[in-house]
């Protein structure tokens, strides 16, 4: 399913009234099976675009379109930050959710959130609780979650932030893993060039608050791709090339931020 | 004079680490059973007139002879009739109102300055109005014990949810929850061990008016026993009723503590 978004803005009122704009007229098409990263300086609107995207979220102007035949399948599921797991829940009635609530049948759903427990590497922990959970296997929960329901379109807000490095590295390639078996579009919010790069077909990088897109890139590396690609040179000079085009935003987001001008 | 060179060598080594979780269950036993011992030396040696302090081994005779005699059970039933009714009613009135009010903004403007003006009424104080409106039976100690449960629950029930994490409600929406599934598969479940809190004080409040209301305007029940044994200076019955009440007591909070650990799972974050 292809999600287009047509001049898509947002502004907040923050407590005191005052206005916040934190998308100026995005427009951005993401195609059927399309591996979309959304990178960005902090404070972008990236995270809004997505839960936009989710419907979470209403745009202030503009719309986001969803075209294409979804088979009666939900439009799109959330993997979150923060994992957002509900603690009194098992694993399995964890990734069972989204079935549940659409009223599917307790074996059916069971047996379905099994073989996604399966597909990211939790057999054993089904019946476990979340506080048992190291981050990485929460968020393995997380995915299974949000792939449970079929959605036609996958949303990542930034899924591997609050995860170490290393675990972080293992779940890229998970999540390429699963992915190569789906072939779903997703959209993928990162602030890691690197992880955009790694697991992305385009990188779309967005300006700093206001958020606009600023530059599209087609990854130029083949897939199935592997932790080798990420020693590749060419791999290092691509990604370089991205940050440069972020860093001014970057530095001028921090500056903002700080308000004084003063160095990072 | 020769040159002193002084080196400090620190050593950390493996040591046995402290048992105080194999004692302090001793230490508890220890503590009431010391209390009950000095009271019993108290009354033997020391002298203190039976009217007024009868020793336990007296209480605990005096006991013995209520339950056989029937007295016990009878009082017993009684007061758990009513508080098992007042605190039934009133717990579910609070779950419910604790629940809407905590979802919807109408009914919170509705119910908050109502709650806060009724919650720190003494719930005792109500008993004669009730007894006016309801008549000096079962009724008007049912609805005193309930309106005393009520108002913890609605409280606890409304923190709780209200207190829900808006990341897990953004969740369960996101994943095709209606609202009225919102409610009831992600507020509620969240809630749970703050309304438990609320359980336990309204378990506390209900023992506490049952003995009162049974105090101004009973023929049976613990709280009649207690009054009634004080007027009549039959000190071991009057004891002996208070014993009945912290086990009462005791076995609420463990009963709750029970249910909770059935109900509320997997949390700890």
């Amino acid at each position: 399913m292809d999600v287009r978004f047509e001049g898509v803005q947002k502004t907040y009122r923050r407590r005191d009234g005052t206005p916040v704009e934190a998308l100026a007229g995005v427009d951005l098409v993401v195609r059927s099976s399309e591996f979309v990263c959304l990178v960005g300086p902090s404070g972008c609107g990236k995270s809004t675009l997505l839960l936009i995207a989710a419907g979470l979220v209403p745009p202030t102007a503009g719309r986001v379109v969803f075209e294409g035949d979804a088979a009666g399948r939900p439009r799109t599921a959330v993997v979150f930050q923060e994992f957002a797991l509900f603690p009194w829940r098992t694993v399995l009635d964890n990734v069972a959710f989204g079935l549940e609530v659409r009223g599917v049948s307790r074996s059916e759903r069971h047996e379905r959130a099994l073989s996604l427990v399966r597909q990211v590497g939790l057999s054993g922990f089904e019946h476990r609780y979340p506080h048992e959970l190291s981050g990485g296997m929460r968020q393995r929960v997380g995915i299974a979650r949000a792939l449970c329901v079929d959605p036609a379109v996958l949303l990542m807000d930034e899924p591997l932030s609050a995860l170490d490095a290393q675990t972080r590295q293992l779940l890229q390639e998970d999540i390429l893993r699963v992915w190569e078996a789906t072939r779903k579009t997703v959209l993928y919010v990162t602030h890691n060039i690197q992880e955009a790069v790694f697991l992305g077909d385009r990188v779309v990088v967005m300006s700093r608050r206001p958020g606009r897109v600023r530059e599209v890139l087609e990854v130029p590396f083949p897939r199935p791709r592997t932790e080798a690609l990420l020693a590749d040179p060419e791999f290092a000079g691509f990604c370089h090339r991205i940050w440069s085009s972020l860093k001014e935003e970057a530095r001028a987001a921090l500056e903002e931020a700080y308000g004084d001008g003063s160095p990072a | 004079m020769a040159t002193e060179v002084r080196r400090d060598v620190v050593v950390l080594e493996a040591r046995r680490e402290r048992a105080g979780g194999l004692w302090s269950p001793a230490a508890r036993v220890a503590s009431l059973a010391g209390v009950v011992v000095a009271w019993e030396l108290a009354c033997r040696l020391g002298g203190v007139p039976a009217v007024f302090l009868p020793p336990p081994s007296t209480v605990a005779a005096e006991l013995v002879g209520m339950a056989s005699s029937g007295e016990l059970w009878r009082s017993l039933q009684a007061s758990l009739l009513r508080i098992a009714a007042g605190f039934v009613l009133g717990s579910t009135a609070g779950v419910l109102v604790g629940t809407v009010a905590a979802v919807s903004s109408v009914a919170e403007a509705v119910v908050d300055p109502l709650i806060a003006a009724t919650y720190p009424i003494p719930k005792i104080a109500l008993l004669p109005l009730l007894v006016l409106w309801l008549g000096i039976g079962e009724a008007s100690k049912v609805a005193v014990i309930a309106i005393g449960a009520f108002f913890p629950v609605a409280v606890g029930t409304m923190a709780g949810i209200r207190g829900t994490d808006p990341l897990l409600v953004r969740a369960a929406v996101s994943l095709g929850a209606s609202p009225l599934q919102v409610i009831a598969k992600v507020r509620i479940p969240s809630a749970l061990p703050v309304l438990f809190a609320g359980l336990r004080l309204a378990a506390g409040m209900s023992l506490l008016l049952v003995v009162s209301a049974e105090m101004i305007a009973a023929a049976t029940g613990i709280g009649f026993t207690i009054l009634h044994a004080g007027d009549l200076m039959q000190t071991p019955k009057l004891l002996a009723a208070i014993v009945v009440l912290s086990a009462l007591g005791v076995l609420s909070t463990w009963g709750l503590q029970a249910l909770e650990r059935r109900v509320v799972r997997g949390r700890s974050t």
